[in-house]
């Protein structure tokens, strides 16, 4: 099994190399993409059957490469395997995606050799079994993943999206080195060892919170999110999605291999931590999502929204399995692993929906599309069911996660602890007000550049894109529905993860009558998917086919939104701003600084009235600025050093030597 | 080892640490050089008495390297450069003798003192001989900093060196190859510098390290 993954995450590797020659070939995209369809495919499949037919079985295996005493350790437990399908499903649907897509790429040499080796770092994360190559499998994936956010380097924007990634990157592995650092002193590097030793609870605290801002980094947690909307829309579609969709997952993987597997029992505080993390991520990151005009950004913000959901259910996982209520433990972890898989899918799909709309318009900027249900009627379809299923809408899948989230969040009563038991309530309503806005936000994303009538040239001449591209985002959205009405099966396949990282399951649901899910028990609270997409399907289907009947069977054209103006211009629509005022004239005010100006022309005067909206980040200003004008000023200071005379320098090393002899000889 | 023995190699490190001092209060380049050849002749001196006395052929090598390198061919090489050069006899030391000196006297007590805490376990005579060659060290740390001319920077970056080939022999069975291989790094020191004096003459017609520095746009 684990021979299998290693081999197909070797032909990864040298694939990179091979780019660099595929690139300069007129078809050389194709044959990369392909390979690495290939190999993710096998790897999906390799990880699946070991979750589903040999969950209990953790073969591992050591190879003599990295520190020499140390070896590189792998292993592919439970928890591997599920992360494994998660990150090789994306990296399969992004390579099917981009074998339409990539053709187009216009710096072909930038993208395809790191590519491989990205989605190969990824899977050395989940696989490896010593802090050494999960470290330097970390690192490698955050700088191939540099490489191709800053592939279109010709804008001003990207560089300096790669330049906060990285910095932000570095943060992040800082973290995550401290956090090893603190594990290793007791046992070594392999983790094996870290699992068999017991540090104390005060050592444990500081690598949990080491962990939350490291992985938090690279997940997106609000404070830690400013590179994230930046860096995930600046690379190429395809990348954007694994990066949002997949690379965020590894993220959380490093977050629960240490804390759920590595550390000892949690201690209850730790959930506070999570939860008052996780909760206001995902309320602040759609909403800033909402404000967005940009399509890449507003799912790059909604990707810290999911990130949020996710965090708030380990949270939640903590705080019971610390609390001693094992199955409630296992029903927030399943409700958060099951959000990675989903939010892998539909977010994937959403991504490389935008990539089809860039591809046909050249355009990321809401206000300059629309009306392309007309023109891309099936990438239209697809990205409308990314969209319900991330708006948690049943039957998809993005409800059923969710859903489940709560259910664990109203078992919050039965917790001893009363700080838990007020700020979990709380930290509820944040995520309730969070599906609002998610919903909001996608309503606008779909409604203005799918609907209406084109604003842009562009947009009234865009074409459906190729069908490798259809293709992927299709599967895509066949998953989504797949995971939302069959959840049981999903479920299921998750208790040996929460087996192995809570120490209990959740109730079997397969047998169950059809195919309902009772995550704690029948006279409490049940879901059917199955059921509510019957439903759904019937009455959209006749209501569809009764208004087609009575009401337009015949086709009319007549002029729309036509509210006593005869101008036919397509500007007058409704736009994404005008969309999302109420919400940010309601909460902008406060957490965006939000002010309108108007300008109003003097009276007989033929200049046009002017609004312009101006909106600020307030983490970046109150977080990220002073840290900067502090770093800036220190080293304007410190620059001086670099211009001494040969003398001063010698006197510099002459003196600390000096003073270290005293610390000696004192 | 008897009293005697462990007598004279005591004297002769001591000798080493005079003659550093005495390179520290010299204000002509040409006295300069000839102290520095005492302090290469001291120092095959005591390597030779080292040699003898733990009974170790190879280290008369590194006397006869020192004293064939260090004491001859090195200051008659650089009285050459000197005199091709035709630089000023005097030497502009950046701080006063007299302070110069006393920095020179702290030196050696901390040298000392750190010694004297650090090696409490060591033998008699290792201990001496590691505190004396530290002593060296640092002093000739300071002949750098305190001087502004190259040629004089070069010297006591050299006499440095020889505090590293005492502490080096003074430590029983450390092998001929560490030896050469400080040789060699004086060797390549000394060229590398060679050529950078010619640099800094061809430029600007003074090896005074100011110029590179007013050349570089900085104030002192």
């Amino acid at each position: 099994m684990i021979a299998a993954a290693l081999w197909s995450v070797a032909a990864l590797l040298a694939l990179a190399p091979a780019g660099v020659v595929l690139a300069t070939r007129p078809r050389g995209s194709i044959i990369l993409y392909g390979g690495c369809l290939i190999a993710t495919s096998t790897l999906c499949v390799t990880a699946l059957s070991d979750l589903l037919f040999f969950p209990h079985l953790t073969p591992s295996a050591t190879l003599p490469i990295g520190l020499p005493w140390l070896g590189a350790h792998f292993r592919l437990d439970a928890l591997s395997a599920f992360f494994l399908v998660v990150v090789n499903l994306g990296g399969a649907a992004a390579s099917l995606f981009a074998l339409g897509y990539g053709r187009h790429e216009v710096s072909p040499g930038r993208v395809l050799p790191f590519y491989p080796a990205y989605l190969a770092g990824m899977n050395v994360v989940v696989l490896a079994n010593d802090a050494f190559s999960f470290l330097v499998a970390w690192e490698f994936m955050s700088l191939t993943s540099w490489a191709m956010v800053v592939s279109h380097h010709r804008e001003a924007e990207n560089v300096r999206a790669g330049y906060v990634y990285l910095l932000m990157a570095s943060f992040g592995t800082l973290a995550l080195l401290l956090a090893f650092g603190l594990l290793a002193s007791g046992a070594g590097y392999d983790f094996d060892a870290i699992r068999a030793s017991h540090p104390s609870a005060a050592l444990s605290s500081v690598v949990m919170i080491l962990m939350l801002l490291g992985a938090g980094s690279k997940a997106g947690l609000v404070p830690l999110h400013a590179w994230l909307p930046l860096a995930h829309p600046a690379a190429p579609s395809h990348v954007s999605g694994l990066m949002s969709g997949v690379m965020t997952k590894v993220a959380v993987y490093g977050f629960v291999r240490i804390v759920f597997d590595l550390l000892p029992e949690p201690v209850w505080w730790w959930s506070m931590v999570v939860l008052l993390v996780g909760g206001p991520s995902a309320t602040l990151g759609v909403l800033y999502a909402l404000m967005q005009r940009d399509i890449k950004r507003v799912l790059a913000y909604s990707t810290i929204e999911n990130i949020g959901i996710i965090f708030t259910g380990l949270g939640l996982a903590l705080a019971f399995k610390a609390e001693g209520l094992d199955w409630v433990a296992a029903l927030a972890f399943t409700a958060a692993m099951l959000h990675v898989f989903n939010h892998a899918l539909f977010k994937s799909l959403l991504f490389f929906g935008a990539g089809a709309v860039l591809g046909a318009t050249g355009e990321r900027d809401m206000e300059k599309l629309g009306g392309l249900i007309h023109r891309m009627p099936k990438t239209a379809f697809a990205v409308l069911v990314g969209c319900v299923a991330i708006s948690a809408l049943p039957p998809f899948n993005g409800f059923v996660s969710e859903w489940l989230t709560f259910q664990a969040i109203l078992l919050s009563p039965q917790l001893p602890s009363w700080g838990l038991k007020l700020v979990i309530p709380a930290v509820g309503g944040l995520l309730a007000l969070a599906a609002a806005f998610a919903a909001a936000c996608f309503v606008k994303l779909y409604g203005i550049s799918f609907l209406g009538r084109p604003r842009s040239d562009v947009a009234a001449s865009a074409h459906e894109t190729d069908r490798f591209s259809l293709t992927a985002m299709l599967v895509l959205a066949a998953f989504c529905l797949v995971a939302g009405i069959l959840p049981g099966l999903f479920i299921d396949a998750l208790a040996p993860v929460s087996k192995a990282m809570v120490g209990n399951i959740m109730p079997h649901q397969v047998g169950l009558q059809w195919l309902t899910i009772v995550p704690i028990a029948e006279g409490r609270s049940s879901y059917n998917g199955l059921l509510v997409f019957l439903f759904a399907a019937f009455c959209g289907t006749a209501a569809a086919s009764a208004i087609h009947r009575f009401a337009s069977d015949r086709l009319r054209r007549a002029p729309a939104w036509d509210c006593g103006y005869p101008d036919p211009n397509p500007l007058i629509q409704y736009s994404a701003s005008s969309f999302s005022q109420p919400i940010r004239r309601v909460f902008g005010s406060v957490i965006f600084a939000a002010r309108e100006i108007g300008e109003m022309p003097p009276p007989s005067s033929p200049v046009p009235a002017r609004l312009h909206v101006e909106l600020h980040d307030l983490i970046w200003d109150v977080l990220y600025a002073p840290i900067a004008k502090v770093i800036g000023f220190a080293t304007d200071r410190i620059n001086i050093l670099q211009f001494l005379t040969i003398r001063r320098y010698l006197t510099l090393v002459f003196v600390a030597l000096i003073l270290l002899l005293l610390v000696v000889a004192l | 080892m008897s009293s005697l023995q462990f007598d004279i190699a005591h004297l002769l490190a001591g000798s080493l640490v005079l003659a550093s001092f005495m390179m520290l209060y010299q204000d002509r380049l040409y006295a300069l050089l000839n102290v520095y050849a005492l302090h290469a002749t001291v120092l095959a001196l005591s390597v030779a008495w080292q040699a003898y006395v733990q009974q170790a052929p190879h280290l008369y090598v590194t006397a006869l390297i020192a004293l064939v390198f260090k004491a001859i061919i090195i200051p008659v090489a650089l009285h050459r450069i000197i005199k091709r050069l035709g630089i000023h006899r005097e030497i502009e030391n950046a701080i006063g003798i007299g302070l110069t000196m006393m920095a020179g006297i702290g030196l050696v007590a901390l040298s000392m003192v750190v010694m004297l805490r650090v090696t409490p376990s060591a033998d008699a005579l290792a201990r001496e001989d590691l505190a004396f060659s530290l002593s060296v060290v640092l002093l000739g740390l300071l002949i750098m900093v305190t001087r502004r001319n190259a040629v004089s920077q070069v010297v006591g970056f050299m006499s440095l060196e020889n505090g590293l080939v005492l502490a080096a022999t003074g430590a029983k069975g450390m092998p001929l190859v560490v030896e050469i291989s400080v040789a060699f790094s004086v060797l390549i020191a000394f060229i590398v510098i060679g050529i950078f004096l010619f640099r800094i003459r061809e430029r600007f017609d003074s090896v005074d390290v100011q110029e590179l520095d007013r050349f570089r746009g900085e104030r002192r």
